[in-house]
């Protein structure tokens, strides 16, 4: 039982023959696989007779080596020969791996779909634009068909469950960018003014943009995900078939939500960030809260409250798209639903600070500076 | 391969598993013979697949023994319990292929884990398999996305069978194909269990598969075993739910069709 398997060349009469003993399975057949490929003769019988057990991968060796050779099988018992004769069925080249390209052709196919792919997005995220304005008009011309329950709770999924985390990260980013102002300007003697560099970056800039990123990271990729999960157990064909539009079921819902959440939770970050940067002031720069509140009043412009204000249900309703659109496009697999749950984030991240970037410019043009 | 050692494979005695407050077996005891093709049928919901995840030592049961090749398979170290892994293969419901691999890399993730064979012999080892399961060559170098319902099935026997084990779990294997495939999978387990002397532990609902393949029938109700036999043997059995199972309109039909190949095959 404990032997491993084991072969002899030998001379019988004229003939080499190559004998196999004990047992010829996967398990114990040791070195015999090595051995058999640096054979020396060519044998043209292969003895079986001292063969205690065989399973597919011993017979598939003493097919090869028959094969190879051209020679002949004897011994081995009917259980053996039924086993060889199967192998011997089943025998044809089997390629591993799909045929690779050369290494130039495959750079050239991954920016090629990689350019297409970003122009089909793009084309399909406008198409579902027009599909979201479209739902928005039937709704708005038939408004018993209006789903306040489904808003009101996006408006909590969206809103009031993001409160927590995105107070917290606003504090926090105002403590540090007064912390940071603060040692910078203390070379100037300037510190007092690291309060115009708090009041102003959060309300024009981050207090909305970190708002958007963090909402794009909690909702848009809960979008894709719901929507896709849907999608995968035929929920939403089913409901086109019932007559429910998807669009206002699903889509209107969230969009909506996020349109009108972000403004709110985008000035809730500000004000948050401000207490942080006001904290620290209080604590680290012995600037009282009264006198922090008054600088603010007089250093921010309503023009930068506003321009927060307006940017914020754009960026909403970016991140919403992208994360119900990725979630539409869910077909077939699981593994498309990972995929395209981090392409929602991705897009609307990168679309929310490319717009915001537009923006900049534009609040610029205008005057509101 | 020749038998040898005990001709009890499998022995599950007073097994009780649950989820919560919900007990799912109670009492449960079953015998796999060496050699036998042994079908587990029972109503949804009585813990086919539990009991197979039990014996596979996937599900942790709260009471009982489970020995298979007469070694308790509770509470093991894991590198005893490889010993045994080693010597059965499994089919899960989908196939469970791993989605990064190509289905003749699937085949060989067993023979890499424990054997140092040569990248030569692992892929003929990998090309006669695929070709046993009677999938094509042109199946060898696709990912699992690209294979229709039935090929999965059939790559992952092809992947169970990997390292010639003695025992083949098969859990609904059968399951979503389609008659004329399904007639097939089940003459190609039927074939492989045959030339290789396989023990196989299989859970179906296809009563066809059960005709045409299985030497004894088990049958889960009640959260236990509550009969071991051929169909026959079953049929004289005065319990409600088998009478329905196997006298039912679909269980008539599935032994009449049985029948007939019988005869066909004896002409």
């Amino acid at each position: 039982m404990s032997a491993t398997a084991d072969f002899t060349e030998e001379t019988d009469g004229d003939r080499p023959v190559l004998r196999f003993t004990g047992p010829m399975t996967l398990a114990r057949l040791g070195t015999v696989p090595r051995r058999l490929e640096s054979l020396a003769g060519s044998p043209k019988v292969i003895d079986l007779s001292g063969v205690d057990r065989m399973d597919t991968v011993g017979a598939w060796l003493v097919h090869r080596l028959a094969r190879d050779h051209d020679a002949a099988i004897e011994g081995g018992d009917d259980s053996d020969r039924k086993l060889i004769d199967q192998v011997a069925a089943a025998d044809h080249p089997l390629q591993r791996r799909p045929e690779a390209e050369g290494q130039f052709h495959r750079v050239l196919r991954q920016v090629g779909d990689a350019t297409v792919a970003a122009g089909r997005t793009l084309y399909g995220l406008l198409g579902f634009f027009g599909s979201v304005l479209i739902a928005s008009w039937a709704v708005i011309r038939n408004p018993r068909r209006f789903r306040g329950n489904a808003i009101v709770r996006q408006f909590e999924v969206v809103g009031v469950e993001a409160l927590g985390i995105v107070g917290l990260m606003s504090f926090l980013i105002g403590v540090v960018i007064a912390q940071q102002g603060a040692i910078q300007l203390r070379q100037f003697g300037a510190e007092v003014f690291a309060i115009n560099l708090i009041g102003r970056i959060t309300f024009r800039e981050l207090g909305v943009l970190m708002t958007a990123i963090m909402v794009a990271g909690r909702s848009g990729s809960a979008f894709a995900a719901q929507i896709g999960s849907m999608r995968l157990a035929e929920e939403v064909d089913a409901m086109r078939i019932i007559g429910i539009s998807p669009m206002e079921s699903l889509v209107l819902p969230r969009v909506m939500a996020t349109v009108i959440m972000l403004p709110l939770l985008g000035f809730y970050a500000s004000l948050l960030a401000l207490l942080g940067g006001g904290l620290f002031s209080w604590i680290s720069l012995d600037i009282p809260p009264v006198t922090f509140v008054q600088r603010i009043r007089e250093v921010v412009p309503m023009t930068d409250v506003w321009t927060g204000l307006i940017k914020a249900p754009v960026f909403g309703l970016i991140i919403a798209m992208a994360g119900c659109f990725q979630g539409m496009l869910v077909e077939g697999n699981a593994e498309q639903l990972g995929l395209r749950t981090t392409s929602a984030v991705v897009q609307s991240i990168f679309l929310v600070i490319v717009v915001n970037a537009f923006f900049a410019v534009f609040f610029a043009a205008i005057g509101w500076v | 391969m020749k038998a040898r050692g005990s001709d009890d494979v499998i022995v599950v005695h007073g097994l009780k598993n649950g989820f919560g407050t919900q007990v799912v077996h109670e009492n449960l005891d079953l015998v796999v013979k060496r050699g036998e093709i042994l079908g587990v049928v029972g109503g949804s919901g009585t813990g086919k697949s539990v009991l197979m995840r039990s014996i596979i030592g996937l599900q942790h049961p709260m009471e009982g023994s489970v020995e298979v090749f007469g070694q308790s398979m509770i509470d093991r170290d894991d590198t005893e319990a490889t010993n045994v892994r080693r010597r059965w293969g499994v089919l899960f419901q989908n196939g469970a292929l791993f989605s990064t691999l190509t289905v003749a890399e699937n085949v060989q993730v067993p023979l890499r884990e424990y054997y140092d064979l040569g990248e030569v012999l692992l892929d003929e080892i990998a090309a006669y398999k695929v070709g046993m399961v009677g999938l094509p060559e042109e199946a060898g170098p696709k990912f699992p996305s690209e294979l229709s319902g039935g090929m999965k099935k059939r790559a992952g026997l092809a992947r169970s069978l990997a390292l010639d084990p003695e025992l083949l779990f098969l859990d609904e294997p059968t399951a979503g194909l389609d008659p004329i495939s399904a007639a097939a999978f089940d003459e190609l387990i039927r074939s492989l269990a045959d030339t290789l002397g396989l023990t196989v532990f299989l859970i179906t609902h296809d009563l066809d598969t059960l005709h045409a393949i299985c030497d004894r029938v088990a049958v889960l109700a009640d959260k236990r075993v509550i009969a071991v036999g051929t169909i026959p043997e079953l049929l004289a059995l005065d319990h409600p739910w088998i009478q329905e199972y196997f006298n039912g309109p679909r269980g008539r039909v599935a032994a009449e069709a049985a029948e007939r190949a019988e005869a066909q095959a004896e002409e």
